[in-house]
C-alpha cells in the first residue's frame, strides 16, 4: 500500500462517518461526505507538494 | 388544517416520546463496544452499515499495516493514543487479548498503522454519540 493511497482510505473512511454523523438528511450527508472527501485528499496533495517544493 | 402544536406532535414530539421508553443510554453504549450497533438498535440499517465498515475497515487497515495497539501509557502522548484506541470498544480488547498489532512502531507504514487504530477509535465514539443523539431526539 502506497502513501498515498493510505490517505485515500483514510479519507474515505472519515468522510463516510462525517457525513452520517454531522448532517440530518442523507442528501445533506452525501454532500457533506464528498466535501470532506475532497478537503482532506486535496489539503494532502497541497501539502506534499509544499514539502517537494520546500526541500528541493 | 393542523395547528403549529399538533405538527410539532406528530414530527417531534410523538417520536422523540416515543425513543424515550427503554434504558436510553442503551444506543451509546452498544455503538461504542461494538461499532454501528447504536444505530442497529434504532433500526438506522443503512447508517449503521456504513458506519460499521467504515470504523472496522480503518481499524483492520490500521492492524494489517502493523500499527501499533497501547497497551499502557508513558508519556502525554502515550495517554492520547490509549485514549483514542479505548474508542474501540471491544476491538480494542479482543485486539489486546489476541494479541493483535505491534508493540513498537518498526516500519513506515506502522506510523500510518497506528493513526488508522487510533483514528478509528475517535470515529467510533462520534458515531456511538450520533446514535445517542438520535435515541434522545436531539438529531432526526
Amino acid at each position: 500500500m502506497t502513501h498515498f493511497t493510505a490517505v485515500l482510505l483514510f479519507a474515505l473512511f472519515a468522510s463516510i462517518v462525517f457525513g452520517i454523523t454531522q448532517r440530518e438528511t442523507p442528501r445533506r450527508m452525501i454532500r457533506y461526505g464528498i466535501y470532506c472527501f475532497v478537503l482532506f485528499s486535496g489539503a494532502a496533495i497541497a501539502l506534499s507538494w509544499l514539502m517537494f517544493l520546500i526541500a528541493r | 388544517m393542523a395547528t403549529p402544536d399538533s405538527k410539532i406532535a406528530a414530527t417531534g414530539q410523538g417520536s422523540q416520546s416515543g425513543s424515550q421508553t427503554g434504558f436510553v443510554y442503551l444506543p451509546l453504549l452498544a455503538g461504542w463496544l461494538v461499532p454501528g450497533a447504536g444505530h442497529f438498535l434504532l433500526r438506522k440499517w443503512g447508517r449503521g452499515a456504513l458506519l460499521s465498515a467504515s470504523i472496522l475497515g480503518m481499524f483492520v487497515l490500521g492492524l494489517a499495516m502493523q500499527g501499533k495497539v497501547y497497551s499502557n501509557a508513558h508519556d502525554i502522548l502515550d495517554i492520547l493514543g490509549l485514549a483514542g484506541d479505548l474508542g474501540s470498544g471491544l476491538l480494542y480488547i479482543v485486539s489486546r487479548v489476541l494479541g493483535l498489532g505491534a508493540d513498537q512502531v518498526q516500519v513506515t507504514t506502522a506510523d500510518y498503522g497506528t493513526r488508522f487504530i487510533v483514528v478509528a477509535g475517535l470515529l467510533n465514539v462520534i458515531a456511538a454519540v450520533d446514535a445517542h443523539n438520535l435515541r434522545t431526539g436531539r438529531k432526526a
